[in-house]
């Protein structure tokens, strides 16, 4: 088992290369370099541009680039630099001054980790993944006990629209509602520091997860509800209730559960359309503003967090699974 | 000793008599069992009536989608009163935009481009997946490997991200410029998805291929192609139909999320062109315009709802269809 998972782990080493490559080749093909495209601002002249792409090793084959983005280079003074192993994603070309690193995981001066662009993103994603659970659950719960009656239908109907509708239509939907006509929200909070405004981004963010959640239990639940062990519990005379809590639910969320994790991933990583809309300064909304100023390095950076959540998430699915369910032996 | 078996002179049942009763194939089976269900026939009447639009959008439209009505900008719905001190006016049904475009007219040509976007990926997705899939799966060895590293990777890769990455970096490339830029989609969107159907083909050839009907075939000398295509490929057919119809809403989700980041289609100023603006498109329009006219967004984004809704009902009821055993279960 634990050599199953070292090999998994190690698996992660090249498909991040391969990523981070493919990235790294789009990006670089991109016509134009990162200093000629901002029309409305003051153009670079040419001589400054050799320089710049020389003091950023802009001008050598595309393969040393990337090797030196990798692993890292030896700058002017001989010293070494290190690349994305020791955590370095490179300079900004926009931001100048500032490492990717640097925007994305330091937090304002005086302020904690938790209020970094990525410490906003991971804490509105937890958000939305409570949300999800609480409203989630209960609801697939309890169209399963009562299948095929309207609490099962209206449950279904709920989780089938909320799996349909994408968050962000669902969002602008609510923008207008609440925003646009009853005035009840601003559209743009000026300031994060109250929970309240937080409230309904995360509501978008963690909707589709909310439906999915909700189908996930009722059809577990549906599942479990038809093994034999429900049936002997009921037989030997225990409470509905300690039926329903002990013995189908602790296995109907075994399959619920797994997918936390990369319903987490994709909840930090999928809000980038979520901040743009509701002008949240996390990670997402950067990259989005990364895309619209050509900041490479930037894309180049987040593209590689996200790919380490998402590989990191799935992962935790099969040791959660695992851990929960001692039926299951992996192999491959 | 002889003994003579006593013989009715007519038998009890007419073997001459045809018993037989006209057979009734899978795929009628299932017809019969999707049309009873009532959310995929409102599911299909949907779909059909956007492609309806879709294909004859340049007739049904009052108005140019792209003709400037100028001093009749952000003019609200026609049934509004009064919005931001303008009135609507009945001629522009749904209002007009920031330039006094028609937003009816422009809709109506938003059905076009996500007709298209769910529609052609899909195809080329189903198409090559299948055919990797199928001979990874019946052959194994190295492709069977590849196939599967290749899908590590491709998993990896927040696919959204990857479009995103697409789009950013090959816009003003040759193929970027081909279709507005639909091209471009189309084929970030197949690179990403056909891996999906090749593990869900290999995966069932791999247990088909176990079945005794594809041993009863090769025991009478059926050769491989023979098998795979005729055998095991009509017995996998129900998940595939089913996996199309969840791609195709996913593909439109994706062209409406890039539009509104502004990397999907390029909006055309050309009359004569076939696919001139995107609901994606029409959602950034509306976005960055919401205080002065928040219907703008309204009707754009309720079309990729309901479009995406009907796609997901059908899904949903193709999949009780073709496998009863799944009803009720998902």
């Amino acid at each position: 088992m634990l050599a199953y998972f070292i090999r998994r782990i190690l698996w992660f080493v090249p498909v991040l290369l391969v990523v981070s490559a493919i990235t790294f080749v789009l990006m670089h093909n991109t016509p134009g370099g990162p200093w000629d495209r901002d029309l409305e601002a003051r153009q670079v002249d040419s001589n400054t541009q050799e320089l710049l792409n020389e003091y950023y090793g802009l001008n050598k084959p595309l393969w040393r680039q990337y090797v030196a983005y990798v692993i890292g280079d030896f700058d002017k003074e001989g010293a070494f630099v290190c690349g994305i192993l020791c955590g370095n994603l490179g300079p900004s070309y926009r931001v100048r001054g500032r490492t990717v690193q640097d925007i994305l995981f330091e937090p304002p001066e005086g302020k904690g980790f938790s209020d970094s662009r990525f410490g906003y993103s991971a804490r509105l994603g937890l958000i939305a993944l409570a949300i999800a659970i609480a409203i989630g659950m209960p609801v697939g719960m309890m169209a399963a006990l009562g299948q095929n009656t309207w609490r099962d239908y209206l449950g279904l109907f709920i989780a089938t629209g909320g799996i349909s509708v994408p968050s962000f239509v669902m969002g602008i939907f609510l923008i207008i509602i609440f925003g646009s006509w009853l005035h009840l929200v601003s559209i743009v909070p000026r300031s994060w520091d109250k929970i309240d405004v937080w409230i309904l981004p995360a509501l978008v963010l963690g909707f589709n997860t909310t439906a999915y959640t909700a189908r996930l239990t009722r059809s577990s639940m549906l599942e479990v509800m038809r093994q034999d062990y429900v049936r002997t519990a009921r037989a030997k005379g225990l409470a509905e209730r300690v039926v329903i809590l002990i013995h189908m639910l602790k296995n109907a969320l075994i399959p619920v559960v797994t997918i936390l994790g990369p319903a987490l991933a994709g909840l930090v990583t999928g809000s980038f359309i979520i901040e743009t809309m509701f002008g949240f300064p996390g990670m997402g909304r950067a990259y989005v503003q990364a895309i619209s100023q050509r900041d490479y390095s930037m894309i180049l950076g987040t593209t590689i967090i996200y790919a380490v959540l998402v590989a990191i998430a799935n992962l935790s699915v099969d040791m959660v699974y695992v851990f929960i369910d001692p039926r299951i032996k992996l192999s491959d | 000793m002889t003994e003579t078996i006593n013989t009715p002179s007519q038998p009890i049942v007419s073997l001459n008599r045809d018993i037989s009763h006209p057979g009734r194939s899978l795929g009628r089976d299932a017809w019969a069992r999707l049309i009873r269900n009532k959310a995929s026939v409102t599911g299909m009447i949907i779909i059909g009536l956007f492609t309806l639009i879709a294909i004859f959008a340049s007739v049904l439209v009052p108005h140019s989608p792209i003709q400037i009505h100028s001093g009749a900008n952000f003019l609200p719905p026609a049934w509004v009163e009064e919005f931001n001190g303008k009135t609507g006016n009945p001629d522009y049904l749904l209002g007009t935009d920031t330039l006094g475009r028609d937003v009816f007219s422009r809709v109506l040509y938003g059905a076009r481009v996500s007709m298209v976007v769910g529609l052609i990926p899909t195809v080329i997705i189903m198409v090559l997946g299948t055919i990797v899939g199928m001979i990874a799966g019946y052959f194994g060895g190295r492709l069977d490997n590849l196939l599967m590293r290749l899908t590590d990777v491709v998993y990896a890769f927040p696919d959204l991200l990857f479009f995103i990455i697409v789009m950013v970096s090959l816009r003003d490339s040759f193929i970027g410029q081909m279709m507005n830029g639909l091209l471009l989609l189309f084929m970030a969107l197949a690179i990403v998805n056909w891996v999906g159907v090749a593990r869900l083909v290999r995966g069932q050839v791999l247990s088909l291929k176990e079945k005794e009907f594809v041993e009863a075939a090769r025991c009478i000398g059926a050769k491989d192609m023979h098998i795979m295509f005729r055998h095991i490929l009509p017995n996998s057919l129900g998940p595939l139909i089913v996996f199309a119809a969840f791609a195709i809403p996913g593909a439109i989700i994706t062209e409406a999320i890039l539009g509104y980041l502004g990397l999907g289609l390029r909006p055309a100023t050309d009359q004569a062109a076939v696919f001139i603006t995107s609901w994606g498109g029409l959602l950034l329009e509306g976005q960055t315009a919401i205080n002065a006219q928040p219907y703008m967004l309204l009707t754009p984004a309720i079309c990729v709802a309901l479009i995406v809704l009907a796609f997901t009902f059908l899904g949903d009821g193709l999949r009780d269809a073709l496998d009863p055993r799944m009803r009720g279960t998902q």
